[in-house]
């Protein structure tokens, strides 16, 4: 090498040195980049369930960008909704590929944000000191169902009416005439018409984004904070290397990174194979009734939410009292928010706890599963009596839990966690 | 003990709970399916010709451009016009009819919906037994009525073709002289101008053209998807790969 080329080499070096310290010197660059990145220390045993949450991640941008792209192209108005969006799979290039994402993208957001906080049930993610990364998990889900909810009028089709209909009129059941004046005030009219529209269009586009941005930045700063959870329950942060560095940790950047990558491609082949190959996914993802303009004279002949809902919504039909029904379905997704409170188990992990804990989490992911199957359903008097069995195993896991959690007997949880390099 | 025997029998409760759950309803009226395939090029255009002869005058595609219709079935646009287009509407302009719906809705008491989507809404084997199940009803007031879907306000629009059908019932006379009828099958009362094997071909190409209108870049995304599945194997076996060597050093 001459000594001008080595003499260029050093230059260029230099001046990138110095453009990373002129913006370090006025915005915290490199400081934040380690400390959320490359010296930010993961437990090392994480495992399969641990892709969720970036994959979550994944699935967010992949809807804000659809969304933009849609956006440009759809008309939030009763008389052109349905025109613009079929305009788009039509006449937009490439309009049927982001449409494709962004409706297969609210599912994969359910599918993934599911496992992500079966995950945390599992390993006691929720448990001291780790309780409002849990909240603030939480309050992502509530954001993201009201997102859903409100997106899914957007293409006007007749499925996209009478689910609105249906669900805004559950308000309604709430008793001295508040209901009805809180279910017009939701809708500006006195039935499902253009200004609703307008105005879901305005949440799903602009607020309730902006606030799942938020609440990701604070669920990822309240994690950062007190440390990754791993499938142990092992503080790392307990025992420190003469450098200061939990032991059984290692750098988030550039060893999770990676592994998160071949989880994104596993996670892209299957999110591509629904879009290019089953993009109504049998009727689940896009639902037939949909591709049927929205006609307010016309009830479509069975109404069910999309998947993601149909748990609560099984629950609120399996309860006879309309009132009691509302307030159970919204009991059963805000009974997660005191999870923190309702363990009394000494151990975090499902790994060191007793069969009894095993017992109730298996009969409530099978209680969820089977209930999200019966909100598909007609509710004839066998699926009904079905629903009501699986919802008092549902509440049965949340409200006997400072019971069975204490008495509960737990394994001694050891001092590391457990890693077998490959 | 006998805390343990309530869990397990909680556990075996929701295992129990299962099967009656997964329950399937019974299909609503046995379908024909309509076997047909979209990568048929010339089973599409014969589609387009019948959708265009027997089904454009009531029916709209309000979202299909002729110029579409061309370029996807492998014609060129002059024949498109000159075969497909009939009442002086340009090539790039989409399949509008020119009957006011409020006429329609008097003549018939509904109006004929829009057949752009309406296979993906009702499905294909359902649209391919519709219009082979009409049979003479004279209480209509189209002389016809559907098994598919009853009282149904279209006329029989394939008559010629198919001839008529007339319903087969089985059932008895009780001692009030009522008769219960059951419907068991339908027979061709009088015979059209196709054979029934050729009836079968017709409706499954315009079937088949509907099915394709419903979502015109089916056969695209399917190429596109491979070629994307393609690229993520490869892009998979470098990040494994490159995952396992970072991942060397952490014991």
């Amino acid at each position: 090498m001459s000594a001008a080329q080595s003499s260029n080499v050093s230059a260029a070096e230099s001046r990138k040195g110095s453009l990373t310290a002129w913006i370090d010197a006025r915005f915290p660059m490199t400081r934040m980049f380690k400390e959320h990145a490359s010296e930010y220390y993961a437990p090392k045993n994480f495992n399969f369930w641990y892709y969720f949450g970036s994959l979550a991640l994944v699935v967010l941008v992949i809807q804000i960008v659809t969304g933009i792209f849609l956006t440009m192209n759809y008309k939030p108005s009763a008389e052109d909704a349905f025109a613009s969006v079929e305009y788009i799979m039509r006449d937009v290039d490439w309009g049927w590929l982001i449409r494709y994402m962004h409706s297969t993208g609210a599912s994969a957001f359910f599918i993934v944000v599911y496992l992500h906080m079966f995950r945390g049930l599992m390993y006691g993610s929720y448990k001291n000191p780790r309780e409002l990364i849990w909240i603030f998990g939480m309050l992502i889900y509530l954001c993201l169902m009201a997102e859903a909810f409100f997106g899914y009028l957007l293409p006007w089709g007749n499925m996209s009416y009478w689910g609105a209909q249906v669900i805004v009129s559950l308000f309604g059941a709430i008793p001295f005439g508040i209901g009805e004046v809180l279910v017009d005030w939701i809708r500006g009219d006195y039935y499902i018409s253009d200004i609703t529209l307008n105005r879901f269009f305005a949440l799903h586009v602009i607020a309730l984004p902006l606030a799942l941005v938020f609440l990701v930045i604070a669920h990822i700063l309240a994690l950062h904070e007190v440390g990754s959870n791993n499938p142990d329950g092992v503080e790392i942060k307990k025992l420190k290397g003469p450098d200061g560095r939990p032991v059984d940790g290692i750098p988030f950047h550039p060893y999770y990174t990676v592994k998160d990558l071949v989880g994104f491609i596993v996670f892209a082949a299957l999110f591509a194979s629904v879009v290019f190959f089953a993009p109504e996914m049998g009727g689940y993802f896009l639902e037939h009734a949909n591709f049927d303009p929205a006609d307010p004279l016309l009830t479509p002949e069975h109404i069910a939410p999309v998947w993601y809902f149909t748990p609560y919504y099984a629950i609120l039909r399996a309860v006879p009292n309309k009132l009691l029904g509302v307030v159970l379905m919204g009991a059963a997704v805000l009974i997660f928010f005191f999870l923190p409170w309702l363990d009394r188990a000494k151990v975090k992990s499902i790994r060191y706890r007793g069969w009894i804990f095993k017992t109730f989490l298996f009969a409530f992911a099978t209680s969820f599963i089977a209930l999200g199957y019966l909100g598909l359903q007609p509710a004839t008097e066998g699926y009904t009596l079905a629903a009501r069995v699986f919802t008092v195993v549902y509440f049965a896991f949340f409200l006997l839990m400072p019971w069975y959690s204490k008495i509960d007997k737990t394994k001694p949880v050891p001092d590391r966690v457990t890693y077998h390099a490959h | 003990m006998r805390i343990k025997k309530i869990f397990l029998g909680l556990a075996a409760g929701t295992l129990a709970a299962l099967p009656a759950a997964l329950w399937a309803a019974a299909p609503a009226g046995a379908l024909q399916p309509a076997n047909n395939d979209v990568s048929n090029q010339a089973s599409l255009q014969r589609g387009a010709r019948n959708f265009v002869n027997y089904c454009l005058g009531c029916h709209s595609a309000r979202y299909v451009r002729y110029n579409r219709i061309a370029a996807d079935l492998g014609l060129t646009e002059a024949q498109v016009e000159e075969n497909l287009m009939f009442t002086g509407e340009r090539v790039h302009d989409t399949m509008e009819i020119a009957m006011n719906r409020e006429d329609a809705a008097r003549w018939f008491g509904t109006v004929p919906p829009d057949l752009s989507l309406i296979a993906r809404s009702r499905g294909t084997d359902y649209l391919y037994s519709f219009l082979k199940s009409f049979y003479l009803d004279p209480s209509r007031p189209t002389g016809v009525n559907n098994v598919v879907m009853p009282m149904t306000a279209m006329p029989h629009v394939l008559w010629d073709l198919q001839g008529y059908q007339q319903a087969v019932y089985e059932g008895e006379t009780d001692a009030s002289g009522n008769v219960e009828k059951r419907f068991k099958t339908l027979e061709l009362a009088q015979p059209g101008t196709m054979s029934p094997q050729e009836f079968d071909q017709f409706v499954r190409d315009t079937v088949n053209f509907l099915d394709y209108i419903g979502e015109p870049m089916q056969l695209e995304r399917r190429s596109l998807g491979l070629r994307v599945l393609a690229f993520l194997l490869v892009f998979f076996l470098f990040a494994y790969f490159l995952k396992k060597e970072y991942w060397k050093d952490v014991k």
